[in-house]
């Protein structure tokens, strides 16, 4: 555990980053360090490496001060990532991975063999050993820094905004790789970030820091959506983390309607039966199940429907697997109001209402409230 | 073109030995001013504050006539080839000292960050990432002080006759032989190209590393003009 107690920065013209900060980070999960530019959650991820020495206060390692050791033992036992990756531009993307193996005085051939391996977890193609970086997309140098912070296996990650120079796309795709990969390996990943929806999707706990290096609130994502602490944290959280919050309630609970759904093959008696209840709309799968579309029960014609005239059913979500902010977007876009429900294969599960996901939201919130109160 | 040459008796040198001793008298004191000036520049890299100070002072160095610098040196070194050199080092620094910051200084933060995080110490990181990040700027710097002081060891000629293929215009002038003006003054050129073409081929071989279509300065245009695909990661990277 990375123990930050009462740590203070204070710089030489008065300019106090960090005041009086307390934080215990726990082993083999990912906390977030989030806030404005100015709060001093970078100065607090240097402070950790000591590439910034704190004014008062200390920081303790698995209950040792990391003043103990040789600034430079220290370092080599965190990994790295930075903003833009950092990567050095004159060597290969094998030797910028090596780096640290080669430091801890591994012979070259370990050292590539292992940055080989990294490459691939990182979802690298091994072609690209040779290359340099500038022939590498920003996307890829960034999974290349993550693989040299990862290089000499170090028991801690320091992450400084490492994906908030790519693409919304691209970033995406690193932060799935990130959990990804925290779950095989189990860092003890300290990220830092301004983005607050990456500290909610990363985070196993978010500390919000204010400007002047003040702690708002350190709290499990979920809390910090439900319970902001005061009005800058809400604030800070934006005004749809009602919306969000619904990510952290599953959709395994929704009550799914089976009867609206009918096959592209079906019989005019078979629709005729679909028809009766109480959505406007019936759903038509594909032979293999897939959902086709929307169609008013007096548009279907036995045996041929035409796929053309179909309402788009939209981007359908994965029962069981996608939450209740996935159920409730796909019910909003859908031109009827419903929601489909598909298995991880892609075949129709079912339908669900605008009504039903609320009332499911409901339900999950009074729950929340229960178990707070059975907590406290 | 025999006579072109037939060098007088006085040089001491064939043309070929007149050569030799232009390269040694111009490129030994480049090479002195390029140990000068890395710590210098590594002094001003790291006190900012020294840079425009030291600037100015090689500016004035360099303002100061070679001749003026002769008859100081020549108390101590006498009508010695070291005599020639001395302001020729002292020269080459208002180039190199300039070009050493600028190239170390270039080394984007994040780099830099990154080689501290991962516990390389100061001296590694200027050895392992700055100064071979550094290498082009480097390297230009260098082909200008090395093509300057070229044509500067001519200067030598006025302190007997130690400006090499400087000392060819002392004797066209003496003997009334103007193909030995054209000799001094077209070998001079040569070798001037000659050396600035080698250490273009140097930093092509040292440099790997770099986008192509920055890497000779007259390209440039060629490269904007037609964007590599690769072209936008460096230039994130640059940032």
């Amino acid at each position: 555990m990375i123990r930050i107690d009462t740590v203070t920065k204070r710089y030489p013209d008065g300019t106090v980053a960090v005041d009086r900060l307390s934080l215990d980070i726990p082993d083999r999960s990912i906390t977030v360090l989030v806030g404005p530019s100015g709060c001093g959650k970078t100065t607090t991820l240097r402070m950790i490496n000591r590439m910034v020495e704190p004014s008062e206060g200390a920081i303790l390692l698995d209950g040792a001060d990391i003043r103990k050791q040789p600034v430079n033992t220290l370092r080599r036992s965190m990994g790295y990532v930075i903003q833009n990756a950092g990567l050095f531009q004159h060597r290969t993307i094998v030797d910028n991975i090596a780096t640290v193996p080669r430091l801890l005085g591994w012979s070259k051939q370990k050292s590539r063999a292992r940055a080989a391996e990294l490459m691939e977890r990182v979802g690298l193609d091994t072609a690209l050993a040779k290359r340099y970086p500038y022939q590498l997309s920003g996307g890829q140098q960034q999974r290349v820094g993550v693989a040299r912070a990862l290089a000499a296996d170090p028991p801690v990650l320091l992450m400084d905004e490492p994906f908030s120079a790519v693409d919304p796309v691209v970033r995406k795709g690193l932060q799935d790789e990130l959990l990804r990969i925290q779950d095989e390996l189990g860092k003890t990943i300290v990220f830092v970030t301004h983005d607050i929806d990456e500290a909610v999707k990363l985070g196993t706990m978010v500390a919000v820091l204010r400007t002047g290096g003040r702690l708002a609130q350190y709290a499990p994502p979920a809390e910090l959506l439900s319970a902001p602490a005061d009005a800058f944290v809400e604030d800070f959280l934006g005004a749809d983390r009602g919306i969000r919050r619904l990510s952290f309630f599953g959709s395994d609970a929704l009550e799914l309607r089976t009867e609206p759904i009918v096959a592209v093959d079906s019989t005019a008696e078979q629709i005729a039966a679909r028809a009766v209840t109480d959505a406007p709309c019936l759903l038509v799968t594909g032979l293999d199940g897939r959902p086709l579309g929307w169609s008013a029960p007096e548009d279907l014609t036995a045996g041929a429907v035409h796929t053309e005239r179909l309402i788009s059913c939209g981007r359908p979500f994965v029962h069981g697997e996608d939450s209740l902010r996935a159920a409730l977007d796909c019910a909003v876009l859908s031109p009827t109001g419903w929601a489909v429900a598909v298995d991880g294969a892609g075949r129709a599960v079912g339908v669900v209402s605008q009504q039903t996901i609320g009332e499911a939201i409901r339900g999950a919130h009074a729950e929340g409230r229960a178990e707070a109160k059975a907590g406290r | 073109m025999n006579r072109f040459f037939d060098l007088p008796s006085d040089l001491q040198h064939d043309w070929l030995g007149l050569i030799g001793l232009h390269l040694r008298e111009a490129l030994l004191p480049v090479l002195a001013g390029l140990l000068l000036s890395l710590p210098i520049a590594q002094l001003c890299v790291r006190f900012r504050w020294l840079y425009a100070p030291v600037l100015g002072v090689t500016t004035i160095l360099y303002a100061i006539p070679s001749l003026a610098v002769f008859v100081v040196l020549i108390d101590y070194t006498g009508q010695t080839e070291l005599t020639v050199m001395i302001p020729l080092a002292v020269y080459s620094l208002v180039v190199l000292v300039p070009a050493i910051v600028d190239g170390v200084r270039s080394v984007p933060q994040e780099t830099l960050a990154a080689a501290t995080a991962m516990g390389l110490g100061p001296v590694r990181r200027y050895l392992q990432v700055q100064l071979p990040i550094a290498l082009p700027a480097i390297i230009a710097g260098l082909r200008v002080a090395a093509v300057s002081s070229i044509s500067l060891v001519s200067v030598g000629m006025l302190i007997g006759n130690q400006g090499a293929l400087g000392n060819l215009l002392n004797d066209a002038n003496i003997y009334h032989r103007p193909e030995l003006a054209w000799n001094s003054v077209l070998t001079t050129a040569g070798l001037a190209i000659l050396v600035d073409a080698a250490l273009v081929l140097l930093r092509l071989l040292l440099t790997p590393w770099m986008p192509r279509g920055t890497r000779r300065r007259g390209s440039r245009t060629a490269a904007e003009v037609r964007p590599e695909p690769a072209a936008p990661a460096a230039e994130e990277a640059a940032r």
